[in-house]
């Protein structure tokens, strides 16, 4: 149970998150937070040519939400918006290795998640509006 | 181990959500601060009355309807008697949330005016700020805050200030804090409020299940409570109020019940309390309320008081043993209500929560509708644990292990 949750590698992510911080010159920033935690996820993001060159989170709250912050942020590094477009919540869930978590929990691992595509919407929105839409609506996140 | 006045032991098997398993565990419910669970008698009264006595309420002249009033206005005159008040005194709402919005809209609202303070504290409940909030952005009042110290105990001297300098014309309190425990020193500040010709407000949202509370000695001129938080269901809230504020306050929604005549352009409302009660009340679960607080009685307030001073101190001795662990809130017991705060290390009471739930052990994290309180603590979130009646040493031993363990968890 909570011995498979909080395995080493949450932890380390957690105690030691990897691209944390603020981005200068971001092209978009994000913010969420989970109403029943008070879970806080912003990400920055730099686009260059479809591709994500950079990106960086900053946030607070509990180990499952950071851990899954951070690794997110090292799944997108240097990968393709189109790529990026149709992750899932099961991709996330696997990446970090927490497939059975409860109703309440799972929001947390998905926080970070809900933030970057809230991001992508807002950077598609302003020059491939169709794409915004097609994120939007594919995302059960929303 | 000497013998608690309450033989919560014996009480547990009235409960029976407290015989279910949990990942394999017993059932240890630690979140009474947030809702208690039920005992027999209160299910009983309901499934009793909607298979003997159920019909509307002081509408019709059939012996059904009769006796469906008379049990709705029994659990009323039980409320009344509880809290050593009148019957008319006493208007049944939603919950302590919906009591005090009514006091919000049908008192202050007419009765205070712009620039007036109100003062309440940086322990409320978000029940007892954001209708004051919304209130000063209608008619201009301002809030004044009353700060605590490290201990959580409030700041009495600014409070006094407060009300001797007439800045306030209402002072709005929580009786017992739902995340620190503090008991504030109502009395005291009532009589000081009266001598200035202020009203009190009291919040015994977690006092009145808590500990004997007489409304005649205390003289507040508002008390509101929720059933569920005292054995009791959801569904029903109190508000108490002097006769002759009642009287005096607007009507809080219009309709049936609340009315004696009404004409095409105008209506001549009900006496009190029913005034403040329109529509179909919550018929069912306001007997059930009468259920719980003969259940309560039958204990005794004197006794759950004593039984939870003697599970604070004890849980107080075992958790400040650990750790890296750190409790928010008085630490004398005899202060404090049964309701414990705290975080240990770097883990979040998220964290700390679904490990506890591992072990069949429910405790609370989060901001317990408490975010200004968060914020003067600088904390983002705590875990609580909160006792009742039903609540044993032994569960607090299990709590106390699981803490050790969520620290070799997380390798603290
Ligand atoms: C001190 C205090 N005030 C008010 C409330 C609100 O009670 P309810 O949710 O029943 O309206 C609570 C309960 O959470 C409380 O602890």
């Amino acid at each position: 149970m909570s011995d498979d949750i909080y395995r080493e590698i949450i932890l380390d992510h957690y105690r030691n998150p990897r691209n944390k911080g603020k981005l200068e010159n971001a092209d978009v920033t994000v913010h969420d937070s989970n109403p029943l935690c008070g879970d806080e996820i912003d990400i920055h993001l730099k686009v260059d040519g479809g591709v994500i060159r950079d990106v960086k989170f900053e946030g607070k709250g509990c180990a499952i939400s950071q851990a899954s912050a951070s690794m997110l942020t090292e799944l997108v590094m240097g990968k393709d918006l189109d790529v990026i477009k149709d992750l899932k919540k099961e991709d996330i869930l696997e990446n970090i290795g927490l497939t059975n978590l409860g109703p309440a929990r799972i929001k947390c691992a998905l926080l970070s998640l809900k933030v970057l595509k809230v991001g992508m919407v807002k950077y598609y929105s302003e020059n491939d509006p169709k794409s915004a839409e097609q994120i939007k609506n594919e995302s059960s996140l929303y | 181990m000497q013998r608690s006045v309450v033989n919560s032991y014996e009480l547990r098997n009235d409960f029976p959500i407290l015989k279910k398993k949990i990942n394999g565990k017993e059932l240890v419910y630690l979140d009474n601060a947030s809702t208690t669970q039920k005992p027999y008698s209160v299910i009983n009264s309901i499934t009793d009355f909607y298979s003997n006595y159920n019909s509307n309420i002081h509408r019709a002249v059939y012996q059904l309807a009769e006796e469906a009033t008379t049990l709705y206005e029994q659990s009323r005159e039980k409320i009344a008697n509880f809290i050593s008040v009148r019957p008319e005194e006493i208007v049944f709402t939603r919950n302590t949330t919906e009591s005090i919005n009514l006091i919000a809209h049908s008192w202050a609202r007419t009765n205070l005016k712009k620039d007036d303070g109100i003062a309440i504290s940086e322990l409320e409940h978000h029940s007892n700020i954001v209708p004051w909030q919304i209130l000063s952005q209608e008619i201009g009042t301002r809030l004044e805050y009353v700060g605590i110290d490290e201990n959580g105990f409030l700041d009495l001297e600014h409070l006094i200030e407060l009300i001797s300098s007439k800045k306030v014309k209402l002072v709005s309190l929580s009786h017992m804090s739902n995340v620190l425990g503090t008991i504030v020193p109502i009395e005291r500040i009532i009589k000081i409020a009266h001598e200035n010709d202020i009203p009190v407000m009291v919040d015994g949202a977690q006092s009145v299940p808590h500990m004997p509370v007489n409304v005649k000695n205390m003289d507040c001129d508002f008390l509101v409570f929720s059933a569920h938080k005292m054995l009791g269901p959801t569904g029903v809230g109190v508000l108490y109020a002097k006769k002759e504020f009642l009287e005096k306050m607007r009507p809080f929604m219009g309709g049936g019940d609340m009315i004696k005549e009404v004409f095409k352009f105008h209506t001549n409302y009900n006496e009190v309390p029913y005034k403040f009660e329109a529509g179909t009340p919550n018929i069912a679960d306001v007997v059930g309320f009468g259920a719980a607080i003969d259940y309560l009685k039958k204990i005794g307030m004197e006794n759950i008081r004593k039984h939870e001073i003697d599970l604070t101190e004890y849980a107080l001795d075992s958790i400040l043993s650990i750790n890296h662990l750190t409790v928010y809130g008085p630490r004398d017991p005899n202060y404090r209500g049964g309701v414990i705060s705290f975080n240990i290390a770097d883990i979040h009471p998220h964290d700390l929560a679904t490990i506890m739930n591992d072990h069949g052990i429910a405790i609370r994290s989060g901001h317990h509708c408490a975010q200004v309180l968060m914020q003067r603590l600088d904390v983002p979130a705590t875990s609580r644990a909160s006792f009742y009646i039903y609540n044993t040493k032994e569960e607090i031993d299990k709590f106390v292990n699981a803490i050790k363990e969520a620290g070799r968890i997380f390798k603290i």
